[in-house]
């Protein structure tokens, strides 16, 4: 009883030092040598500041910027230390209700575009902070981004078509477009009329 | 998406680890069944020097009772030692750059009462969670814990829970083949760890950093948005160590809150399939495993066969049912498209089907799409797979879970032509059946219990999040989750207050302890008994009519245990009606 009471306890010594120590000082010194970009969280800088991470969403709401995916994390959406889905199910009257409302919003806000809204665009991610959004979802805005930015919808498509993103197609990964990215290219091809 | 393409994804995520089970199958079998003889040879030289440091020169052979209490010893004092962890984070100095404070005091909220303050449920139900290697998280990871706390709690033990699963399991196949001793378990858990587990979560851990995954001791990043210049406080931290750990262990608790449908635990398509490979990875390779230490890899092909085709089934249901739009676009100006909430863009609908049934069929129980969100039928699919909770299941776990079925299945053969029913050449009688039975009624049990008594009370009725019976749903998967060691939610439920932390958290630990110590003493007994010869009256448990046989039983003893569950929730859900909010 006591010998293996003192056996737990020093099994429980070598397997922490192992688990808990050794394994996640190996991982960090191999990942910072290897991938230093990626483990600090692929930050991006613009001027010497941080502005995001290419992989969390942030909030763009502006008519010369293409906006995200709607989100559910923290009060007011894209609340980075607080991810978070919308957990609603698909017969939920609240869920309906939100969609109706972000459909209309979008449709007043993107008046040039006739087509059906994309499901991404009214449709919150499991994380709140999808980095991405789905190509019709960029194509969808093109024509509100081109007409605030005073340059022709097909010059934004093209810019568009030259930013999808098809890594892992061989693997049954859907195309899509880094917002963050985006607007930040957009920021620097096309800088917005000054008022 | 080009419907042609619907099906790579599944295709790459099930071959991969079918081809790569086998040899390293056959790896585990030499790293861990290794005889008096050669131990401390070549690689065993590590576990065997970790053996020395607790004063065994050389492995002892244990009886099933000495092991079984080998390993409850072991595990209590985990629970222990982590318990005083997780209790006093805030008022350890280490590895806490955005000051946590204590995991006690979160309060909680029930409906739209608050409760503040002190609520030592929640230390209980995640020390509880983590032990039992399910998972179920009431808390949310980047908010709640600090760095310390993620790695010395929650990665110690994802890796040494798993490595008890294996520990068991291993002690069990010695029984079955008619060992003299079970093993040490101490020796078996120094090797799972060092040998198996270990090595393949370093490489799988660097190669999700290349992908993407963050893995730095630095405080949450601070970013200035480019609309609006607002302030974003972006959280990080050693996060690939842990879910590298957290995908090959069947643990699948994320560092954050939404586990993997945070793009910091999954950035891009690569990573999604590093992570679901490696799910299902050391579970389908302990199967091959088996098969050549029992020396009879035809009959473990057998059960390998009948868990992945009863995964193959829910895996095409789940992703033709969420192929359909969602019931609440009907007849909006919205594209025609797959259900997207609660999905991320980079996976889609497919990745994110495939994934909810690979983790429920395995007890890892991660997730990259929110299953509260999924449609109805999609979401049955993960729930019925936890209910089998013999489809892989947990490293180890899963193997005890099936033996308990081939156990009820000889016996019903053996009833159906009239012999004592044998199995792996020994006489199986009274007692090992009762004790099957026990095993196998004890799960339904546990669900249909909790899951009936949270929906006639306010336990359950004020913590729901969706109305009508979806809430239901919610609270079935909630108690079938832990039962089955899962840890997979419908995370829409207000699961972090007493009632749930303290409810959960008891049948956390009775879903896991008696699901391995009743197989293994079903083994002890196995292994005590005569080798009776082999005639061609034997009922021979490597063939096709055998398999049929396991899989009748085990869809038998399901659908009877939760079919009336699984129509009061998700299948009326299917068919209920959109209601339009109240006028």
């Amino acid at each position: 009883m006591i010998r293996e009471t003192v056996s737990a306890i020093v099994g429980c010594a070598i397997t922490f030092v192992i688990c808990a120590v050794a394994y996640p000082l190996a991982v960090w010194v191999i990942g910072w040598t290897i991938f230093p970009r990626q483990a600090a969280g692929s930050l991006i800088e613009r001027d010497g500041k941080v502005v995001g991470s290419e992989l969390i969403a942030q909030p763009f709401s502006s008519e010369k910027y293409f906006q995200p995916r709607p989100s559910a994390a923290g009060a007011n959406g894209y609340a980075a230390d607080a991810a978070s889905g919308s957990n609603l199910g698909t017969k939920n009257p609240a869920l309906r209700e939100r969609i109706s409302g972000d459909v209309a919003k979008l449709q007043e806000a993107n008046l040039q575009e006739k087509e059906p809204v994309p499901a991404d665009l009214v449709t919150t991610s499991g994380s709140g902070l999808d980095p991405n959004i789905s190509v019709e979802g960029a194509r969808y805005q093109a024509a509100r981004v081109a007409a605030a930015r005073g340059v022709t919808k097909d010059k934004i498509r093209a810019f568009i078509d030259d930013r999808i993103n098809t890594s892992g197609a061989i693997i049954g990964a859907p195309a899509r477009v880094n917002v963050l990215q985006l607007n930040l290219d957009l920021d620097r091809d096309f800088p917005a009329p000054v008022k | 998406m080009d419907s042609t393409l619907t099906w790579l994804h599944p295709a790459w995520a099930l071959a991969i680890p079918i081809v790569l089970s086998f040899p390293l199958g056959w790896l585990m079998f030499r790293a861990l069944d290794i005889s008096a003889a050669n131990a401390g040879k070549g690689f065993d030289a590590i576990p065997m020097l970790l053996l020395r440091l607790l004063g065994r020169k050389t492995p002892v052979g244990m009886s099933w009772k000495r092991y079984a209490f080998s390993m409850l010893t072991f595990n209590l004092a985990l629970f222990v030692i982590t318990f005083a962890l997780l209790y006093t984070q805030h008022k350890i100095p280490a590895l806490n750059p955005d000051h946590k404070g204590s995991l006690g005091e979160l309060g909680y909220k029930i409906g739209d009462d608050d409760h503040p303050g002190a609520d030592t449920g929640v230390v209980f139900n995640t020390v509880c969670s983590f032990v039992t290697n399910t998972n179920l998280q009431h808390y949310s990871g980047e908010q709640h814990l600090s760095y310390f706390s993620q790695l010395a709690a929650i990665v110690w033990l994802m890796f040494v829970t798993p490595a008890s699963g294996l520990c068991v399991m291993l002690a069990t196949l010695r029984g079955l083949r008619g060992d003299k001793d079970l093993g040490d378990f101490y020796a078996d858990l120094f090797r799972g760890l060092a040998s198996v587990i270990m090595p393949y979560c370093l490489i799988v851990a660097v190669l999700l950093v290349g992908t993407g995954v963050p893995m730095t001791f630095e405080g949450a990043a601070t970013a200035t948005t480019l609309d609006g210049a607002s302030t974003q406080t972006i959280a990080r931290g050693p996060v690939a160590a842990l879910v590298a750990i957290k995908q090959a262990g069947t643990n699948g608790g994320g560092f954050f809150g939404p586990n993997s449908t945070h793009p910091f635990e999954n950035p891009s398509p690569w990573s999604n399939m590093l992570s679901i490979v490696s799910i299902v990875m050391l579970p389908m390779a302990s199967m091959i495993m088996a098969g050549f230490m029992l020396r009879n890899l035809k009959h473990a092909l057998v059960l390998y066969g009948v868990m992945l085709a009863l995964l193959v089934v829910g895996l095409i249901v789940g992703v033709n049912a969420e192929m359909a739009p969602s019931a609440a676009v009907r007849d909006l100006p919205v594209a025609v498209s797959p259900n997207m909430e609660g999905k991320e863009v980079r996976f889609g609908p497919v990745a994110s089907a495939t994934w909810a049934s690979i983790t429920t069929a395995t007890s890892n129980g991660s997730v990259n799409s929110m299953h509260d969100s999924l449609n109805p039928i999609a979401g049955a699919v993960p729930m019925t797979l936890m209910m089998l909770n013999v489809v892989f299941s947990g490293i180890g776990a899963g193997f005890e879970n099936m033996l308990m079925y081939v156990i009820i299945a000889v016996f019903i053969a053996g009833l159906m032509v009239g012999r004592t029913p044998e199995y792996l050449g020994k006489k199986v009688e009274a007692k090992e059946v009762k004790l099957a039975m026990i095993a196998v009624l004890f799960h339904p049990l546990l669900i249909c219990v909790g899951a009936g008594l949270f929906a006639a009370t306010e336990w359950g009725q004020k913590t729901v999040a969706n109305p009508g019976s979806h809430g239901f749903s919610e609270i079935l998967y909630e108690f079938t989750s832990a039962a089955a060691n899962n840890g997979s939610g419908f995370e829409g439920l207000g699961d972090n207050n007493p009632a749930w932390n303290i409810a959960t958290g008891i049948v956390l630990l009775l879903g896991r302890f008696p699901a391995l110590i009743l197989p293994l003493a079903v083994a002890g007994c196995l292994a005590q008994k005569k080798r009776v010869p082999e005639t061609t009256g034997t009922l021979r448990t490597d063939n096709l009519t055998f398999a049929g046989m396991l899989v009748g039983t085990v869809l038998l003893v399901g659908a009877l245990s939760f079919m009336p569950a699984v129509v009061l929730g998700p299948v009326a859900d299917h068919l209920a009606e959109v209601k339009t909010a109240a006028k």
